[in-house]
């Protein structure tokens, strides 16, 4: 299963602010966690992320760091600011929201559905 | 769509790699900085790849699909900084910022220089109230043209001993005529000579700006194109100055101070010359900006400067004044005439290369042609003058710049012709161009240099 195009872009930011909440990282290998976290199911492309990214740097949630690769060339760091870390909790509250009502939803339904099963099925 | 040229398959990852970097940065609202980025986005989907086991090469072609299109991660990005499209970075052209960072405060150095080059002669003219106007102004003009070399040879690291030696000479005889040619009333040819001092100089500045290359007739055109730039940031940064001046006398008056006269004796002059270098400066730190605006300008001063002399042919076929134009007519057509002449030098150097013939290479056409006319009718009336009034330093020297400008103007219009025609390249009109710009200089010295002794300094 994929997941749509729409929430990958919705859901972005706070699993960018996420990854950084755990350390310094680069595009790359955000990318490649992102893909591994989700066992494949969000494919972020090049053209999602940087701009994602250079947005989240104009906001002041993420600073970026030039530092260097073990190849000694020069690689961009993003490293989350405070601002950065407050944004993540508020997005995180939000999901859960969203989270807890598609739970609850399916909880009523449940509750709808079980006895009408029970009517239509003679035991 | 892939971004490979069919050249790049045969090459090299690396070299492979750089003219990725090189399309990736000419694309409007890509800074250097993110193309770095990218780039070592690339180079980690190129090592986990040869790590499976592929060749670089296969690893190059399936990490460039990955990475995207090229055209697409570039309006990505220019969508999050859409700014950078009308703004471009600074150092745009693959400088690194911190470059020009650096380059801020010699450029500062050199502009206080410059102010002071202006300052110092004007400032002791208006104080010892001896000294004539346009000595003030002829020192001040040298002046600035020593602390442009000095700032030209230090951007042209390193400077060419024999170039800078030979111009500081220039500068030196230049100074001399102040010193040696004998004040008298009225002054035409030193007033003549402080008018075409600039000229003069500005042709005599390529020299420090091209180094080496001098010689180079198509490096020239990069001259050429590097002071319509400087012109024009000069006029903004001119324009920018005169609101700041208004604004401060309003803001002071409002509160009972007068600043006028130390804003004319001190603000003013110091501005004047230090902008030169602060424009200088701007081309070459910014110089994505006004490629952009070149084209724009002539494109659209081109058309409306045809309609002005085709405007003004006729006017001089319905009033008759054609036979006989006065002075004052002389002199606005010699002004309007100079001013096409630095257009077509502007709309040659900013035209892209190698395009076929357009619309609006026959408008130029066009223009030059009008503009010959002018200036034949001109050069006849004036030939017809001084036979009947006889020569005198303003005649000849106004007679001098249309004979300049008309062999100008004939050999644009010839060529321009021919590549109409489609029988020559359009590098020929260019290389006329350059080739023309010591004449311009030659003449303008000689101006200088040869007419108050000729004129007995009148």
């Amino acid at each position: 299963m994929k997941v749509g195009k729409d929430l990958v872009a919705a859901s972005a930011a706070p699993l960018v602010l996420g990854i950084l909440a755990e350390g310094d990282n680069y595009g790359y290998a955000i990318i490649q966690r992102v893909s591994r976290l989700s066992s494949g199911q969000l494919e972020w492309s090049e053209g999602l992320l940087y701009p994602l990214l250079h947005r989240l740097e104009r906001l002041g949630q993420v600073e970026s760091i030039w530092g260097t690769a073990e190849s000694g060339r020069r690689r961009k760091y993003y490293r989350i600011t405070t601002q950065g870390r407050a944004a993540l909790a508020e997005q995180r509250r939000a999901w859960r929201a969203v989270d807890a009502t598609l739970e609850a939803l399916s909880q009523t339904l449940q509750h709808l559905v079980r006895p009408i099963r029970e009517l239509g099925s003679p035991t | 769509m892939t971004d490979l040229s069919p050249a790049a398959a045969t090459s090299g990852p690396e070299q492979q790699i750089d003219e990725w970097r090189a399309r990736m940065l000419a694309r409007p609202g890509v800074a250097p900085e993110d193309v770095d980025e990218l780039e070592d986005h690339l180079r980690g989907h190129l090592g986990a790849l040869e790590a499976l086991g592929l060749t670089p090469e296969e690893a190059f072609l399936v990490a460039i699909r990955r990475v995207g299109a090229q055209h697409a991660i570039a309006a990505d990005l220019a969508r999050e900084h859409s700014g950078r499209l009308w703004k471009q970075y600074v150092g745009a052209d693959g400088e690194r910022p911190g470059q020009n960072r650096a380059s801020v405060l010699p450029m500062l150095g050199f502009a206080v220089l410059g102010g002071l080059a202006v300052k110092i002669p004007v400032g002791y003219a208006v104080r010892s109230e001896s000294g004539s106007a346009d000595t003030a102004l002829f020192a001040a003009v040298l002046a600035l043209a020593a602390v442009a070399t000095a700032y030209l040879a230090w951007r042209r690291r390193p400077p060419v001993p024999g170039v800078v030696g030979a111009i500081a000479l220039a500068l030196g005889v230049f100074g001399l005529t102040q010193v040696l040619y004998p004040v008298t009333a009225p002054g035409h040819t030193r007033l003549l000579a402080l008018l075409h001092l600039p000229l003069a100089l500005g042709v005599l500045l390529g020299a420090v700006y091209l180094g080496r290359d001098w010689r180079d007739l198509d490096r020239r055109l990069d001259y050429v194109r590097f002071l319509g730039e400087v012109v024009i940031y000069y006029v903004l940064i001119a324009l920018g100055g005169g609101v700041l001046m208004g604004l401060t006398v309003g803001v002071f008056s409002a509160v009972g101070l007068a600043p006028e006269p130390w804003i004319q004796e001190w603000v003013l002059p110091l501005g004047v010359g230090g902008a030169v270098v602060v424009a200088a400066w701007l081309v070459e730190a910014k110089k994505g900006v006004v490629e952009n605006m070149a084209p724009v300008l002539s494109l659209v001063f081109t058309p409306l400067f045809t309609l002005l002399l085709l405007a003004f042919l006729g006017a001089l076929l319905a009033t008759g004044r054609m036979v006989d134009p006065d002075r004052d007519v002389l002199i606005v057509v010699d002004l309007v005439l100079v001013v096409v002449l630095g257009l077509v030098l502007f709309s040659v150097s900013a035209r892209p290369a190698g395009a076929p013939p357009g619309w609006f290479d026959r408008l130029q056409f066009l223009l030059v042609v009008v503009a010959l006319v002018i200036d034949v009718v001109v050069l006849v009336a004036m030939a017809g003058r001084i036979g009947e009034y006889g020569a005198s330093p303003n005649k000849l020297a106004a007679l001098g710049e249309n004979l300049v400008l008309a062999g100008n103007l004939v050999g644009s219009a010839w060529l321009s012709f021919g590549f109409l025609r489609g029988r020559r390249p359009f590098a020929a009109v260019e290389r006329w161009q350059c080739r023309y710009l010591p004449v311009v200089g030659v003449w303008a010295a000689l101006v200088v240099l040869a007419f108050p002794p000729v004129f007995g300094f009148r």
